[in-house]
């Protein structure tokens, strides 16, 4: 079981609940497959450097998981039947990687809780 | 004519620019991972059409020079950073 980070593009031109559909039904195609999702980030739109299929904008979805080696090809079958994706880049996290985004989430969660804090 | 040059006398003698001993920031610094997610970090490691900055400017060593290239190239590919770009600074 390693682990891996991948970061899909959606279409703009859906609506709010299609947008989360298409989120939902790649969350779903990982958790049939026993892939254990550690962290989800949605960056929301998101003005593209250069524009891909004619358009500029784009709904970023990150998720982070533990999977089997095979799965991630059947995944990236998945990715680019779905055409409301414009692009999908899965990477495998090596030690140093895993290291960085837990204390990326445990300063981020030290954020929030200091915000509560003082409201 | 070629030996003009060497007939100039100067005042003062020109200075070749002082080595300026350069060091790899991620070895001093201890960063371990370079995140291809953030742009403005690698924004630092790219000129100004876009293009990764070479070794012997940034003096990084070779091991951070490449996870700088591959971060670099992943953020073009999600469309976090361009492939082209003029002014980007």
């Amino acid at each position: 079981m390693n682990n891996y980070e991948t970061v899909f593009i959606v279409t703009p031109v859906l609506s709010e609940g299609q947008m989360k559909e298409a989120v939902q039904k790649h969350k779903k195609y990982l958790k049939d497959n026993n892939a254990e999702i550690i962290h989800e980030e949605n960056w929301g739109i998101r003005k593209l450097a250069y524009p891909i299929q004619k358009k500029s904008t784009g709904f970023y979805y990150l998720i982070e998981f533990k999977a089997e080696g095979q799965l991630i090809s059947k995944l990236e079958v998945e990715f680019k039947r779905d055409e409301r994706l414009l692009r999908f880049l899965t990477v495998k996290l090596d030690k140093h990687a895993i290291k960085y985004n837990e204390k990326k989430r445990r300063l981020a969660k030290e954020a929030k809780e200091q915000k509560a804090e003082e409201k | 004519m070629a030996q003009h040059n060497s007939d100039i006398k100067y005042l003062t003698p020109i200075t070749v620019d002082t080595k300026k001993k350069k060091y790899c920031r991620f070895k001093k610094s201890g960063i371990k991972y370079i995140d291809y997610k953030d742009p403005d970090f690698l924004m630092k490691f790219v000129n100004e059409q876009g293009k990764i900055l070479p070794r012997r400017i940034m003096g990084t060593s070779t091991k951070y020079q490449k996870k700088v290239a591959q971060a670099v190239k992943r953020a073009r590919h999600l469309a976090l950073m361009p492939y082209v770009a003029d002014l980007l600074k």
